[in-house]
């Protein structure tokens, strides 16, 4: 950590506490403009409600599209949280400080956002109690546990529920810094959600265990999570492309390189939006680089063998769809687009230095893997389905309707709006985090050199 | 005996940990007192004893119930209204391991976070001596004394090294 700068206390207070005791003028006027695109969201939600699903460009044999697409992506981005921020933890990664409350927080608003899809897809959502929740609501009917859409909300409570509960146990320590330097209604709200918390020897103790402990448990979570969300493809036998084996670790490695580059995004945003140079370094940028270069080949790796196999089933339904990916137009264009924006523009990229260290480019190469991850799942779900029956005459294409573009774009501002709104009542860089890192660091004489060091506690 | 609560304010690790020395000098015992800080030090910095506690019995407890709770749901649902799909078994094993293994990990957590919270004996009362200066990285050493000690515990925290040193007006201490 060269470029660490030593901070005080009462500094990094006031650096970190920033967003949450004063309210800017610019954060008005994102609010609003975010509030504006969730309200036209939320205005073509009802009016697709209202009306039904003929609004959507869906029709048989593509009954799952655009919605079903922006789902898989937001669970994918959901999984940067806890692959950063377990991870990290576990293996005590000095440079997880400032990134690991904007991944746990990217994880809960993305999560809860994917939720939304499956229930705005089905076009009357209040039917989606029978289907999920384990009550009889009529005729003594439960929900069918053998099928994937079953096993997929229970994951998805089970980590939306893990990682809100994560994000609150890891903030305790900073909403009592927030409530030692608040006064009037903010001063007894914090003291109310801090639960008095004063820092104690024990709590802190406990503090640092329960951090590894729940780090520890969410992980299996977050495995299988996208496990799950892959398997409403891979159980389906019926559509060529889908019912692929590796499909679970080829959806988590690929949930992980959108994720990981969902959260260079924040931490780009972060340091021009609120200043915080001195906490997100350059180094930070430079190890989520480098971090990346190794998820994203790995990502390529599966995505080749999830093609090599198809390839080699001599499946002539399956060789037919994968000629219409890569040769026919529009899924050619997309299938080019997303091979060069998630991984042979980005990578060769992040080989180097001077690029991994320039946060425009790490926020630029990090938007496009994003708009890659987006465009594979769809190159995954939709070709598949419109090559679904053997006759040609129920061939179908599938364009997603300006409904759909409205609500997918509205699902973009909600994210960008859940996190803009925890910003003002929570710090997103955990401050106590960045305060140990304070107390646990030195210099040390190595030579003729005076260098940075970190004391790390067994 | 009745007891007040007395602060002691120290800029660094140093003066604390003196503080804590002369405490326990002072025949007071760990139960009595407790450093306050605003980020986490290395346990035992201050000459505190080592922190007991069972954590690691929560998350063994919670998947248990879990586990239960997910069986239960598992057989009950498809038991009482047992239809055949794709001529797979009413009680079908990885459907269930799938939705078994959810609930073990959702017992885990819910019941880990409860011990955090419950372990960190929160949620407490902020005692009315408490000192916003903590979270500025001053050091607080907060002792339960009794009323006839109250200036030899602040005269010792004062030559100790604390800045300030704070008195908890009238009430009983509880730390």
């Amino acid at each position: 950590m060269q470029e660490r700068r030593d901070t005080s206390f009462p500094q990094i207070n006031q650096d970190l506490l920033r967003g949450v005791i004063k309210t800017p003028i610019w954060f008005w006027l994102v609010l609003g403009a975010l509030g504006m695109v969730v309200l036209g969201g939320a205005g073509a939600m009802g009016y697709l409600f209202y009306v039904g699903l003929g609004l959507t460009g869906l029709n048989w044999p593509v009954m799952w599209g655009a919605f079903i697409t922006t789902f898989v992506f937001w669970v994918g981005i959901s999984h940067a949280g806890v692959m950063l921020s377990a991870i990290l933890r576990l293996t005590h990664a000095e440079w997880r400080r400032p990134a690991t409350r904007a991944a746990e927080v990217l994880t809960v608003f993305s999560l809860a956002t994917a939720a939304l899809f499956p229930i705005i897809h089905v076009g009357r959502p209040w039917r989606a109690l029978y289907w999920i929740f384990p009550y009889d609501f009529a005729r003594g009917i439960w929900p069918n546990i053998r099928s994937p859409l079953i096993w997929d909300p229970a994951a998805i409570f089970t980590y939306l529920t893990g990682s809100s509960l994560f994000v609150y146990i890891a903030l305790l320590p900073d909403l009592a810094a927030a409530r030692d330097h608040t006064t009037g209604w903010r001063h007894t709200l914090y003291s109310v959600i801090s639960l008095g918390f004063r820092g104690t020897a024990r709590q802190w103790r406990l503090q640092v265990m329960g951090g590894i402990l729940l780090s520890a448990l969410i992980l299996p979570v977050f495995v299988s999570v996208h496990s799950i969300v892959s398997w409403d493809f891979g159980m389906t036998m019926a559509v060529s492309g889908w019912h692929v084996t590796i499909f679970a670790p080829y959806f988590v490695i690929g949930a992980v390189h959108s994720g990981v580059a969902a959260v260079v995004t924040l931490l780009a945003l972060m340091r021009w939006v609120f200043g915080w140079q001195d906490y997100i370094r350059r180094e930070h940028f430079d190890a989520l680089g480098r971090l990346m270069l190794v998820v994203s080949t790995a990502w390529l790796y599966f995505f080749f063998m999830e093609f090599l196999f198809a390839l080699y089933s001599g499946e002539s339904a399956e060789i037919a769809l994968r000629e219409m990916q890569v040769f026919t137009p529009p899924w050619s264009y997309f299938f080019i687009t997303f091979l060069l924006t998630a991984y042979f523009i980005p990578v060769p990229l992040w080989l180097f230095r001077g690029v991994r260290r320039s946060v425009p480019l790490m926020f630029l190469t990090s938007l496009s893997v994003n708009i890659g991850m987006w465009l594979e799942r769809f190159l995954i779900f939709v070709p598949g389905l419109a090559r679904k029956q053997v006759f040609t005459f129920d061939w179908y294409t599938y364009r997603p309707s300006a409904v759909e573009i409205t609500i997918i774009a509205a699902s973009f501002a909600v994210v960008a709006l859940g996190v803009l709104l925890f910003s003002k009542f929570f710090p997103l860089v955990p401050i106590y985090d960045v305060k140990e890192g304070e107390v646990f660091s030195t210099r040390i004489e190595v030579g003729r050199r005076k260098v940075p060091a970190v004391v790390r506690e067994e | 005996m009745a007891r007040r609560g007395i602060l002691g304010l120290f800029r660094d690790a140093d003066g604390a940990a003196e503080a804590v020395d002369w405490l326990r000098r002072s025949q007071f015992s760990s139960e009595e007192f407790e450093v306050l800080t605003g980020s986490p030090y290395p346990e035992g910095a201050f000459g505190e004893g080592h922190i007991k506690h069972r954590l690691f019995i929560f998350p063994f407890v919670g998947a248990a119930l879990g586990f239960a709770v997910a069986i239960l749901l598992n057989i009950g649902t498809q038991v009482s209204y047992p239809i055949v799909t794709g001529g797979k078994p009413i009680l079908s094993l990885p459907p269930m391991t799938i939705i078994t293994y959810e609930g073990t990990l959702l017992g885990a957590i819910l019941f880990t976070v409860l011990g955090i919270v419950f372990e960190s004996r929160l949620p407490s009362r902020l005692p009315k001596i408490y000192d916003p200066r903590i979270s500025d990285g001053y050091i607080g050493v907060m002792v339960a004394c009794p009323e006839e000690r109250l200036n030899e515990v602040d005269r010792g925290l004062r030559q100790a090294g604390a800045v300030d040193v704070k008195w908890e007006p009238g009430a009983a201490a509880k730390i």
